[in-house]
């Protein structure tokens, strides 16, 4: 079963009406794995994210001056799952325009991944680059990150998708939008220049061990793979310095080059010192001890074994076959982590390619297979947005630094389903009477397409209660 | 017609088939409702519950601080956020559990989480949820629900439960709705689902539009309130993670959960009395405030015990210090009370159980032991 259909489904972001036709599936993915991916049109630019950012700054710290204290906003984040709810203090009236002038570059960012999705020439590609967004997920849930959060997949994630896992790493690592967004960027080692300055002014500033932590267990090694806490803390230590340039105004700040946004080296924040982790020794070395931690990382064997087992999970199974793990280990070891080869070993897995074994699809996937088998050439804006929010898959907004669940006992809610149906109401209405949901749905799901849903749609009162029916019916729901 | 009167004369004249009977939330055996509300990401008992008459807290969070609150006893303090929570304990009716955890002792949230909710001894061992078990012990069915578009793990398993979160999505149509559920019929996966969807919706009647903290105690109060209500229900809070900038986002996370269990109580009335809250989180965060305002993964943390049925009015804890050679690991709050025990002796008081078996039965890995304490 590897028809063109069905890996359109399974590998790539779902068929369109036209311009699928047949031809042997594996092929079609294969013949992916040589192309590039493009930054998509309309994306901001990292020095327009700055620029927002910084006059946001200002703007608050020239309130905060007449007021004194001002709170430090955040997003707001007291919900019930999925229903973003408002646990935030007020906002003084002078930052709405500029926290909307943030929001506009979110949602531009949005816009420009949709577009990407819906009409990219590699939907193998984009589905990866989507994949590796999860996986080294960041929020736009801070007012620092908004802006920066797409960025992230865009700058750091697309250039690297056909590439090497060590250069993909050091990218994202050293982004703007995963310094702030783990607090990195603010992190200090206390006996450094700047640490010990502040401790003689009696202010206690010091160490955030969050990023290191966090590319331990989940951007790397994965959890429980044999680092200690004192891991955590040296590798903290180490990668004191790392930290973004322009977007604060001390006399440190002064000092970095680099435009606003970009990726500076703050010597003066750097722990000095050796360290040892994972048993491993780096000597003194400045930016270079971080990034030579980071390299080792990227070719471990316990990195090779946890992207394996996600990239299993994502494409095979919820609870995937040890066989297909094994074999995609293989490849990330015996390649150094070179991704098109690892990606070759999971489309050569049998496995992967069982029609009685389909995923389920979370709303970001149902959502764009949805626009894609209506069509759409276009993102629906604002549309989009909303509805992704209430599929309760906010684009780039998970709510922790795991990014969102890759298992269908996340989705699969029953709640989450009226949602889907109640947006496919809402999309196959505005779809108009035009689309034939009987002529699209052997299109869309080829084979897989099952004798009662074929029969359900005919049936429909409407064309479009027929198309409706087609986005929600089981097989659709599925991959 | 609309969804509404679509699902009013649904429950009483269409097809049965469309509505698990078992879902029909009838009146349950009991009368105690249970809701236990999660709060993902760690949050800091130090700050929820200052323990302002350690000598060593002054030292620990100087940009943090703890200034405010209500003291609640010689010894600990009650974030200032916290009016309602205040208000309870003052009524005796809210009762903390400090230097709390549960077996977990690393520090990932979802190996933490993990174990929280599954009630196992280690990450991934188990496969479904203490809450699920709990379910599995109660005579007839008292009605789980989660308030959540997807059944988190505490309440996975299996035994019958549910989840309703309200949608702004405009209603599908009713003849839709009736399709797809022909559709699912036959979807081992989907079928089940749909039936608990429909059922849930019916009862939320309209506060399905609900937004907000006090919305959602507001709804779960609805869903649990009356002799048709359910007995046992779970809220999800995110957002305790405050690796930076604590204090002003503790506090205003901190009031969102305050008043979500105010309007909680309001909407319950009478039920109020009959009823125990239980608030926990995964694990608690470091003593010492970080560089940046803000606290990272630590290990003790406060477990909070509300409700008309709570024997409250104080804290319960063995205090361990905060001195630098009596924290765990030099960095974290020390557990002294084991989270599962708490819970499980809570639980058995509170529906009247045998508190070894239920301990088993909801922590059978972890050797949880019940209490002597009397919690309700």
């Amino acid at each position: 079963m590897n028809d063109r259909i069905f890996a359109e489904n399974r590998f790539g972001l779902g068929p369109r009406p036209r311009g699928s036709g047949g031809g042997d599936g594996r092929a079609w993915v294969e013949a992916q794995l040589g192309d590039r991916l493009a930054v998509p049109a309309g994306t901001p630019t990292r020095a327009e994210a700055a620029e927002a950012l910084l006059a946001y700054r200002d703007e608050r710290r020239d309130l905060r001056m007449e007021r004194r204290q001002e709170p430090e906003p955040t997003a707001p984040t007291m919900t019930m799952s999925g229903e973003k709810a408002s646990a935030k203090p007020k906002q003084p009236p002078e930052l709405v325009g500029l926290r909307k002038e943030q929001r506009d570059l979110y949602l531009r960012a949005v816009d420009a991944r949709l577009n990407a999705a819906l009409t990219g020439p590699s939907p193998f590609l984009e589905r990866m680059a989507h994949f590796w967004a999860n996986h080294f997920a960041v929020g736009a849930t801070k007012m620092t990150t908004v802006g920066f959060a797409g960025l992230l997949e865009m700058e750091a994630i697309r250039p690297h998708v056909t590439g090497r896992f060590a250069d993909m790493l050091l990218a994202v690592e050293r982004h703007p939008a995963m310094l702030l967004y783990l607090d990195q960027a603010q992190s200090i080692g206390p006996n450094s220049l700047a640490g010990e300055r502040a401790g003689a002014r009696g202010r206690d500033l010091g160490l955030n061990e969050n990023l290191a932590r966090e590319i331990l267990e989940l951007h790397t090694l994965g959890v429980r793979t044999g680092y200690a806490q004192a891991d955590v803390t040296e590798f903290a230590r180490a990668l004191t310095g790392w930290t973004v340039a322009g977007l604060g105004r001390g006399p440190l700040q002064r000092r970095l080059g680099g435009a606003p946004g970009d990726f500076a080296f703050a010597e003066m924040l750097h722990e000095p010192g050796a360290r040892t982790i994972l048993g491993k020794h780096y000597g003194e070395g400045g930016e270079e001890q971080g990034r030579a931690v980071l390299m080792d990382l990227a070719v471990a064997p316990a990195t090779a074994r946890h992207v394996a087992t996600k990239l299993a999970r994502h494409f095979v199974a919820d609870d995937p076959p040890p066989a297909v793990i094994a074999r995609v280990e293989q490849a990330f070891l015996k390649s150094g982590g070179d991704l098109p080869t690892v990606y070759r070993a999971l489309i050569a897995s049998p496995e992967a390619w069982d029609p009685a074994r389909p995923k389920f699809r979370n709303p970001w996937e149902w959502t764009v297979a949805s626009f894609r088998a209506l069509g759409l050439d276009k993102a629906p804006g604002q549309r989009a947005v909303g509805m992704l929010n209430e599929l309760g898959m906010p684009v780039w907004r998970p709510t922790s630094p795991a990014g969102f669940d890759d298992i269908a006992a996340s989705w699969a809610g029953p709640d989450a389903l009226v949602r889907r149906v109640e947006a496919a109401q809402r999309l196959a209405a505005t779809a108009g009477q035009e689309i034939d949901a009987r002529a699209l749905a052997p299109v869309t799901l080829g084979s897989r397409l099952s004798p009662a849903t074929a029969q359900a749609i005919s049936r429909a009162e409407s064309p479009a209660t027929g198309l409706a029916l087609l986005l929600v019916s089981p097989e659709f729901l599925r991959r | 017609m609309d969804r509404r009167s679509f699902l009013g004369c649904g429950a009483a004249g269409l097809a049965a088939a469309t509505f698990a009977p078992s879902l029909a939330f009838a009146k349950a055996a009991t009368d105690k409702r249970f809701l236990f509300v999660i709060q993902r990401g760690a949050a800091d008992g130090l700050a929820i519950l200052a323990p302002t008459g350690d000598p060593a807290l002054a030292r620990l969070r100087p940009l943090i601080g703890f200034e405010g609150g209500s003291r609640i006893d010689p010894f600990f303090t009650l974030h200032p956020a916290l009016k309602a929570t205040a208000a309870l304990h003052a009524a005796k009716q809210a009762l903390f559990v400090h230097a709390v955890a549960s077996p977990y002792r690393d520090r990932s949230h979802f190996d933490g989480q993990n174990v929280l909710e599954t009630g196992g001894a280690l990450p991934y061992r188990l496969r479904d949820g203490w809450m699920n078990r709990l379910v599995a012990t109660m005579p007839d069915d008292p009605h789980a629900i989660a308030f959540a578009p997807t059944i988190p793990p505490v309440l996975r398993g299996a035994a019958n439960v549910t989840s309703y979160a309200p949608s702004k999505l405009p209603d599908a149509g009713a003849d839709l709705m009736l399709r797809v559920g022909d559709l699912y019929g036959a979807d081992p996966q989907l079928g089940p689902l749909w039936n608990q969807a429909l059922a849930a919706r019916a009862q939320a009647g309209d506060l399905a539009s609900g937004k907000g903290a006090a919305a959602a105690g507001a709804l779960a109060a609805k869903m649990m309130a009356g002799a048709n209500g359910a007995r046992i229900g779970m809220i999800e809070t995110d957002g305790w993670d405050t690796h930076s900038g604590q204090k002003a986002r503790l506090g205003a996370q901190l009031s969102g959960l305050d008043g979500l269990l105010a309007a909680f109580q309001a909407g319950l009335g009478a039920d109020w009395r009959n009823t125990l809250v239980i608030v926990a989180t995964e694990f608690g965060r470091t003593a010492a405030e970080n560089g940046t305002g803000g606290t990272d993964h630590g290990t003790g943390s406060v477990a909070w015990l509300l409700g008309g049925a709570v024997r409250g009015g104080r804290v319960l804890a063995d205090w361990p210090g905060l001195g630098a050679s009596q924290l765990y690991e030099g960095r974290d709050l020390k557990p002294t009370h084991a989270l599962d025990a708490v819970i499980a002796t809570a639980l058995a008081q509170h529906f009247g159980q045998d508190p070894a078996r239920l301990a088993a039965a909801l922590f059978p890995d972890t050797g949880a032991r019940p209490l002597a304490e009397q919690f309700v």
